[in-house]
Protein backbone atom coordinates (compact mmCIF):
# COMPACT_ATOMS: atom_id res chain seq x y z
CA UNK A 1 0.00 0.00 0.00
CA UNK A 2 3.11 2.71 1.00
CA UNK A 3 4.68 1.79 -1.95
CA UNK A 4 1.82 2.27 -4.13
CA UNK A 5 1.49 5.72 -2.67
CA UNK A 6 5.00 6.40 -2.64
CA UNK A 7 5.15 5.87 -6.60
CA UNK A 8 2.51 8.51 -7.41
CA UNK A 9 4.59 10.91 -5.78
CA UNK A 10 7.78 9.77 -8.25
CA UNK A 11 8.06 11.68 -11.18
CA UNK A 12 9.49 9.49 -13.47
CA UNK A 13 7.26 6.32 -12.29
CA UNK A 14 4.02 8.70 -13.01
CA UNK A 15 5.58 10.09 -16.55
CA UNK A 16 5.93 6.56 -17.39
CA UNK A 17 2.12 5.48 -16.65
CA UNK A 18 1.10 8.81 -18.65
CA UNK A 19 3.05 7.72 -21.09
CA UNK A 20 1.88 3.73 -21.12
CA UNK A 21 -2.03 5.27 -20.87
CA UNK A 22 -1.89 8.11 -23.39
CA UNK A 23 -1.73 5.78 -26.76
CA UNK A 24 -5.04 3.92 -25.87
CA UNK A 25 -7.00 6.92 -23.80
CA UNK A 26 -6.67 9.27 -26.97
CA UNK A 27 -8.18 7.51 -29.64
CA UNK A 28 -10.87 5.57 -27.43
CA UNK A 29 -11.89 9.02 -25.96
CA UNK A 30 -11.98 10.95 -28.91
CA UNK A 31 -14.03 7.47 -30.54
CA UNK A 32 -16.04 7.91 -27.05
CA UNK A 33 -17.35 11.64 -27.80
CA UNK A 34 -18.00 11.36 -31.42
CA UNK A 35 -20.15 8.21 -30.79
CA UNK A 36 -22.19 9.86 -27.70
CA UNK A 37 -22.46 12.99 -29.73
CA UNK A 38 -23.86 11.85 -32.87
CA UNK A 39 -26.32 9.40 -30.82
CA UNK A 40 -27.34 12.55 -28.85
CA UNK A 41 -27.70 14.67 -31.92
CA UNK A 42 -29.35 12.34 -34.84
CA UNK A 43 -30.91 8.96 -32.74
CA UNK A 44 -31.78 10.12 -29.51
CA UNK A 45 -36.06 11.13 -29.29
CA UNK A 46 -37.14 14.62 -29.84
CA UNK A 47 -38.04 16.21 -26.26
CA UNK A 48 -42.25 16.42 -26.16
CA UNK A 49 -41.79 20.06 -24.18
CA UNK A 50 -38.68 21.21 -25.46
CA UNK A 51 -38.64 20.11 -28.87
CA UNK A 52 -34.45 19.45 -30.48
CA UNK A 53 -32.86 22.31 -28.58
CA UNK A 54 -32.81 19.69 -25.74
CA UNK A 55 -30.12 17.64 -27.66
CA UNK A 56 -27.49 20.25 -25.85
CA UNK A 57 -27.71 18.68 -22.78
CA UNK A 58 -25.44 15.79 -23.70
CA UNK A 59 -22.84 18.33 -24.08
CA UNK A 60 -24.25 20.71 -21.37
CA UNK A 61 -24.46 18.03 -18.53
CA UNK A 62 -21.75 16.31 -18.97
CA UNK A 63 -19.17 19.32 -19.09
CA UNK A 64 -20.93 21.19 -15.95
CA UNK A 65 -21.13 17.39 -13.61
CA UNK A 66 -17.12 16.85 -14.55
CA UNK A 67 -16.30 20.54 -14.04
CA UNK A 68 -17.23 20.34 -10.48
CA UNK A 69 -15.72 17.05 -10.13
CA UNK A 70 -12.55 18.13 -11.62
CA UNK A 71 -12.37 20.96 -8.50
CA UNK A 72 -11.89 18.11 -6.20
CA UNK A 73 -9.43 16.99 -7.82
CA UNK A 74 -7.38 20.64 -7.99
CA UNK A 75 -8.41 20.99 -4.16
CA UNK A 76 -7.47 17.64 -3.01
CA UNK A 77 -4.09 17.96 -4.52
CA UNK A 78 -4.11 21.45 -3.66
CA UNK A 79 -4.25 20.29 0.15
CA UNK A 80 -1.38 17.24 -0.53
CA UNK A 81 0.69 19.69 -1.93
CA UNK A 82 0.00 22.34 1.09
CA UNK A 83 0.23 19.80 3.81
CA UNK A 84 3.06 16.82 2.91
CA UNK A 85 5.20 19.51 0.54
CA UNK A 86 4.86 16.60 -2.61
CA UNK A 87 5.81 19.02 -5.70
CA UNK A 88 4.12 16.59 -7.72
CA UNK A 89 0.79 17.23 -5.67
CA UNK A 90 1.39 21.04 -6.82
CA UNK A 91 1.85 19.75 -10.63
CA UNK A 92 -0.93 18.11 -10.56
CA UNK A 93 -3.26 20.47 -9.22
CA UNK A 94 -2.00 22.88 -11.92
CA UNK A 95 -2.91 20.47 -14.55
CA UNK A 96 -6.35 20.27 -13.40
CA UNK A 97 -7.14 24.19 -13.60
CA UNK A 98 -7.34 24.54 -17.33
CA UNK A 99 -9.05 21.72 -18.09
CA UNK A 100 -11.66 22.60 -15.51
CA UNK A 101 -11.92 26.38 -16.65
CA UNK A 102 -12.54 25.15 -20.06
CA UNK A 103 -14.94 22.13 -19.19
CA UNK A 104 -17.21 25.43 -17.15
CA UNK A 105 -16.99 27.96 -20.23
CA UNK A 106 -18.22 24.78 -22.22
CA UNK A 107 -21.36 24.49 -19.64
CA UNK A 108 -21.69 28.46 -19.28
CA UNK A 109 -21.91 28.64 -23.14
CA UNK A 110 -23.91 25.60 -24.04
CA UNK A 111 -26.28 27.13 -21.02
CA UNK A 112 -26.37 30.02 -22.28
CA UNK A 113 -27.12 29.02 -25.99
CA UNK A 114 -30.07 26.21 -24.52
CA UNK A 115 -30.90 29.39 -22.67
CA UNK A 116 -32.15 32.10 -25.52
CA UNK A 117 -34.78 28.75 -27.27
CA UNK A 118 -36.17 28.05 -24.24
CA UNK A 119 -36.06 30.76 -21.81
CA UNK A 120 -36.21 33.79 -23.95
CA UNK A 121 -32.74 35.04 -22.65
CA UNK A 122 -28.71 34.09 -23.49
CA UNK A 123 -28.22 34.99 -19.49
CA UNK A 124 -30.09 35.44 -16.59
CA UNK A 125 -28.56 36.02 -13.10
CA UNK A 126 -30.13 33.43 -10.98
CA UNK A 127 -27.88 31.07 -8.71
CA UNK A 128 -27.22 28.24 -10.58
CA UNK A 129 -25.43 30.35 -13.08
CA UNK A 130 -23.83 32.81 -11.06
CA UNK A 131 -22.19 30.07 -9.04
CA UNK A 132 -20.76 28.37 -11.68
CA UNK A 133 -19.21 31.59 -13.69
CA UNK A 134 -17.52 32.15 -10.13
CA UNK A 135 -16.23 28.39 -10.70
CA UNK A 136 -15.16 29.72 -13.86
CA UNK A 137 -12.95 32.57 -12.08
CA UNK A 138 -11.58 30.64 -9.67
CA UNK A 139 -10.59 27.91 -12.01
CA UNK A 140 -8.76 31.51 -14.20
CA UNK A 141 -7.93 32.58 -10.86
CA UNK A 142 -5.40 30.00 -9.89
CA UNK A 143 -4.05 29.79 -13.35
CA UNK A 144 -3.32 33.95 -12.88
CA UNK A 145 -2.33 33.35 -9.31
CA UNK A 146 0.70 31.23 -10.19
CA UNK A 147 1.69 32.96 -12.96
CA UNK A 148 1.66 36.05 -11.27
CA UNK A 149 4.19 35.03 -8.63
CA UNK A 150 8.42 34.99 -9.70
CA UNK A 151 9.14 32.65 -6.85
CA UNK A 152 7.10 29.28 -8.02
CA UNK A 153 6.90 27.74 -4.40
CA UNK A 154 5.14 30.74 -2.69
CA UNK A 155 2.88 30.78 -6.04
CA UNK A 156 2.00 27.06 -5.69
CA UNK A 157 1.04 27.59 -1.98
CA UNK A 158 -0.99 30.86 -2.83
CA UNK A 159 -3.04 28.60 -5.81
CA UNK A 160 -3.59 25.57 -3.00
CA UNK A 161 -5.07 28.04 -0.75
CA UNK A 162 -7.41 29.33 -2.95
CA UNK A 163 -8.23 26.53 -4.65
CA UNK A 164 -9.01 25.33 -0.93
CA UNK A 165 -10.92 27.87 0.15
CA UNK A 166 -13.16 28.11 -3.37
CA UNK A 167 -14.51 24.77 -2.02
CA UNK A 168 -17.00 26.12 -0.08
CA UNK A 169 -18.43 27.22 -4.15
CA UNK A 170 -19.20 23.37 -4.92
CA UNK A 171 -22.25 22.46 -2.31
CA UNK A 172 -23.24 26.18 -3.20
CA UNK A 173 -23.42 25.11 -7.09
CA UNK A 174 -25.41 21.79 -6.30
CA UNK A 175 -27.66 22.62 -3.90
CA UNK A 176 -28.52 25.95 -5.54
CA UNK A 177 -31.51 24.79 -7.99
CA UNK A 178 -32.94 23.73 -4.88
CA UNK A 179 -32.28 26.83 -2.16
CA UNK A 180 -33.51 29.21 -4.41
CA UNK A 181 -36.08 29.98 -6.39
CA UNK A 182 -34.64 29.38 -9.96
CA UNK A 183 -35.15 28.93 -13.96
CA UNK A 184 -32.55 26.14 -14.11
CA UNK A 185 -34.35 22.94 -13.71
CA UNK A 186 -33.34 20.39 -10.97
CA UNK A 187 -31.08 17.59 -11.17
CA UNK A 188 -33.47 14.73 -13.67
CA UNK A 189 -30.95 12.00 -12.83
CA UNK A 190 -30.74 10.70 -9.22
CA UNK A 191 -28.79 8.34 -7.64
CA UNK A 192 -31.78 7.15 -5.25
CA UNK A 193 -35.25 6.41 -6.33
CA UNK A 194 -36.27 7.04 -9.99
CA UNK A 195 -34.59 9.30 -12.59
CA UNK A 196 -37.19 11.52 -14.18
CA UNK A 197 -35.66 10.84 -17.70
CA UNK A 198 -36.71 8.05 -20.15
CA UNK A 199 -33.78 4.94 -20.91
CA UNK A 200 -33.55 6.40 -24.53
CA UNK A 201 -32.31 9.82 -23.22
CA UNK A 202 -30.86 8.61 -19.90
CA UNK A 203 -28.09 5.94 -21.50
CA UNK A 204 -26.71 8.17 -24.32
CA UNK A 205 -26.59 11.49 -21.58
CA UNK A 206 -24.58 8.52 -18.90
CA UNK A 207 -22.47 7.39 -21.74
CA UNK A 208 -21.74 11.38 -22.69
CA UNK A 209 -20.44 11.41 -18.68
CA UNK A 210 -18.24 9.07 -18.75
CA UNK A 211 -16.78 10.13 -21.97
CA UNK A 212 -16.40 13.46 -20.41
CA UNK A 213 -14.37 11.86 -17.13
CA UNK A 214 -12.33 10.00 -19.48
CA UNK A 215 -11.71 13.00 -21.76
CA UNK A 216 -10.74 14.54 -17.98
CA UNK A 217 -8.68 11.62 -17.23
CA UNK A 218 -6.53 12.11 -20.80
CA UNK A 219 -6.09 15.65 -20.56
CA UNK A 220 -5.01 15.77 -17.13
CA UNK A 221 -2.32 12.99 -17.85
CA UNK A 222 -1.31 15.15 -20.85
CA UNK A 223 -0.81 17.88 -18.76
CA UNK A 224 1.37 16.47 -16.16
CA UNK A 225 3.50 14.80 -19.14
CA UNK A 226 4.13 18.18 -20.42
CA UNK A 227 4.75 20.12 -17.26
CA UNK A 228 6.95 17.04 -16.17
CA UNK A 229 8.95 17.32 -19.54
CA UNK A 230 9.49 21.25 -18.43
CA UNK A 231 10.23 20.37 -14.55
CA UNK A 232 12.86 17.68 -15.36
CA UNK A 233 14.20 18.57 -19.27
CA UNK A 234 17.56 18.15 -17.54
CA UNK A 235 17.24 14.57 -16.04
CA UNK A 236 19.19 11.71 -16.75
CA UNK A 237 16.00 9.48 -16.76
CA UNK A 238 14.01 11.69 -18.95
CA UNK A 239 17.04 12.44 -21.35
CA UNK A 240 17.90 8.47 -21.21
CA UNK A 241 13.69 7.70 -21.73
CA UNK A 242 13.99 10.09 -25.00
CA UNK A 243 16.96 9.07 -26.63
CA UNK A 244 15.95 5.69 -26.47
CA UNK B 1 -31.57 8.03 -37.17
CA UNK B 2 -34.41 9.74 -35.44
CA UNK B 3 -34.95 12.60 -38.49
CA UNK B 4 -36.65 11.32 -41.54
CA UNK B 5 -33.71 13.28 -43.68
CA UNK B 6 -30.19 14.77 -43.11
CA UNK B 7 -32.06 17.77 -43.68
CA UNK B 8 -34.68 17.67 -40.53
CA UNK B 9 -31.68 16.34 -38.89
CA UNK B 10 -30.13 19.55 -39.85
CA UNK B 11 -32.98 22.42 -38.78
CA UNK B 12 -34.05 20.81 -35.84
CA UNK B 13 -37.38 21.92 -35.75
CA UNK B 14 -35.90 25.47 -36.13
CA UNK B 15 -32.99 24.99 -33.24
CA UNK B 16 -30.66 23.89 -35.73
CA UNK B 17 -28.58 26.60 -35.36
CA UNK B 18 -28.44 26.49 -31.21
CA UNK B 19 -27.88 22.68 -30.90
CA UNK B 20 -25.21 22.96 -33.91
CA UNK B 21 -23.86 25.95 -32.91
CA UNK B 22 -23.53 24.48 -29.22
CA UNK B 23 -22.02 21.25 -30.10
CA UNK B 24 -19.52 23.93 -32.43
CA UNK B 25 -18.17 25.50 -29.80
CA UNK B 26 -17.68 22.95 -27.52
CA UNK B 27 -15.66 20.58 -30.07
CA UNK B 28 -13.88 23.90 -30.87
CA UNK B 29 -12.69 24.69 -27.10
CA UNK B 30 -11.97 20.93 -26.50
CA UNK B 31 -9.82 20.62 -29.97
CA UNK B 32 -7.43 23.40 -28.56
CA UNK B 33 -7.00 22.14 -24.84
CA UNK B 34 -6.25 18.81 -26.25
CA UNK B 35 -4.14 20.18 -28.94
CA UNK B 36 -1.94 22.50 -26.49
CA UNK B 37 -0.10 20.26 -24.42
CA UNK B 38 0.43 17.73 -27.08
CA UNK B 39 1.82 20.39 -29.30
CA UNK B 40 4.19 21.68 -26.27
CA UNK B 41 5.41 17.86 -25.91
CA UNK B 42 6.51 17.33 -28.94
CA UNK B 43 8.34 20.61 -28.82
CA UNK B 44 10.02 20.22 -25.31
CA UNK B 45 11.19 16.34 -26.25
CA UNK B 46 12.78 17.71 -29.47
CA UNK B 47 14.96 20.22 -27.56
CA UNK B 48 15.67 17.89 -24.81
CA UNK B 49 16.57 14.58 -28.24
CA UNK B 50 19.17 17.52 -29.58
CA UNK B 51 20.35 19.12 -26.11
CA UNK B 52 21.18 14.81 -25.51
CA UNK B 53 23.01 14.68 -28.86
CA UNK B 54 24.99 17.59 -28.47
CA UNK B 55 26.29 16.55 -25.02
CA UNK B 56 27.06 13.06 -26.66
CA UNK B 57 29.14 14.48 -29.79
CA UNK B 58 31.13 16.83 -27.56
CA UNK B 59 31.85 13.54 -25.23
CA UNK B 60 32.98 11.92 -28.11
CA UNK B 61 35.37 15.13 -29.49
CA UNK B 62 36.61 15.16 -25.97
CA UNK B 63 37.64 11.42 -25.84
CA UNK B 64 39.26 11.93 -29.46
CA UNK B 65 41.00 14.86 -28.43
CA UNK B 66 42.57 13.02 -25.81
Amino acid sequence: MWRIIHQFGSPPWVYRFCDKVIPWLMPITIGALLVGSVWGLLFAPTDYKQGDSYRIIYIHVPAAVVALAGYYVMALAGLVSLVWRVKLADTAMRAAAPIGAAYTAIALITGAIWGKPTWGAWWVWDARITSMLILFFLYVGVIALFEAYENKTVAARACAILSLVGTVNIPIIYKSVDWWYSLHQPASIKFTGSSAIDASMLYPLLGMIITFYALFALLMMLNLKQSLTEEYAQSAWLNKRLAA
Amino acid sequence: MYFDSMADALAMGGHGVFVWGAYGISFVIIFFVLLRPVMSIRTLNAGIRQEVLRKQSAQVAQENAS
